[in-house]
């Protein structure tokens, strides 16, 4: 076909940005999780000492939400199935 | 997120009590339970593994020997939509926010395992839980069973109980002859539980 070759680069740029941004785990804040709960499984799951996981458990709470893990997109599901094992309110996004 | 636990409405403590928490023993943790107490922990987990094992596929399979055989063996589940029932759906949350294609695909292959999961959780508290309550010493494995089994509970409650805020004051969210009332201490017990069963894990 004939078609405008000056459109041929543009997914590239896009593909790029893709491969560079790397998967996150979001958890959502909830009225139900005790506070101690979720600073609980964020050293249990991820292996953070207490401070961080409070301090990420405090982001969710006033926040709403908070990034806690990143890397591949299958190791970001299985947080995020881990997460749902826990009860916690997580899901899987690609950073922006 | 909810602070901390409320304490239970004094009118509320019938005949149940509120002693039962957990203290820190060698190797895991420990609580008294009376007999009343452990009867309603025991009928609510069993209600969470009886819904979420209801309409898995495994189940779907045994009860139909139909067409999702493979996938049930291969531990995929035939669901890819989030379930109606809201406790469910709270039980079995999408993995994707907004991505309606993305959720679908990672419920097919992760919603079984979770509901086994779930299930496996349930039974460890009944198989450690007498019905005729008493001491329960638990194991640390059996510690992290009774954490999610309890919180599944507490998740249930909240959505049967329509609680949407953290700060919302629970006695006066439902009218006295509402019969989801005496639901709300159990509601806060099973938190002032699972906070006490954290404070001897850590």
């Amino acid at each position: 076909m004939g078609a405008a070759p000056v459109e041929v680069e543009q997914p590239m740029t896009g593909q790029k940005a893709t491969l560079d941004a790397p998967w996150v785990t979001v958890v959502w804040n909830d009225p139900v999780n005790l506070m101690i709960y979720v600073t609980y499984v964020f050293q249990k799951v991820f292996g953070y000492a207490k401070p961080k996981a409070e301090k990420l458990m405090l982001d969710v709470h006033h926040r709403g939400k908070a990034v806690v893990s990143s890397g591949t997109r299958e190791a970001m599901e299985r947080d995020a199935e881990t997460l749902h094992g826990y009860g916690l309110w997580a899901t899987v996004s690609h950073e922006s | 997120m909810s602070w901390d636990f409320l304490e239970p409405a004094e009118d509320g403590e019938e005949n149940l009590g509120l002693a039962a928490s957990f203290r820190r023993v060698p190797g895991g943790a420990a609580a008294y339970f009376e007999e009343a107490q452990a009867g309603v922990i025991r009928s609510l987990v069993s209600q969470i593994a009886e819904l979420v094992s209801a309409d898995s596929t495994a189940a779907e399979v045994a009860e139909t020997g139909e067409d999702d055989a493979v996938e049930a063996e291969l531990g995929l589940s035939s669901h890819d939509e989030p379930p109606e029932d809201p406790v469910l759906a709270r039980l079995l949350p999408d993995g994707y926010r907004d991505d309606p294609r993305a959720s679908a695909e990672f419920r097919r292959y992760t919603e079984e395992s979770l509901r086994s999961a779930k299930v496996a959780s349930a039974q460890s508290v009944l198989a450690s839980l007498p019905a005729t309550g008493g001491e329960v010493l638990l194991s640390e494995p059996e510690c992290q069973q009774w954490l999610r089994a309890l919180n599944d509970v507490r998740l249930a409650l909240s959505v049967r109980l329509g609680i949407s805020d953290e700060n919302e004051d629970l006695s006066e969210h439902l009218t006295a002859d509402d019969p989801r009332s005496a639901y709300v201490w159990v509601y806060q017990w099973l938190a002032y539980l699972q906070d006490s069963l954290i404070e001897a894990l850590t």
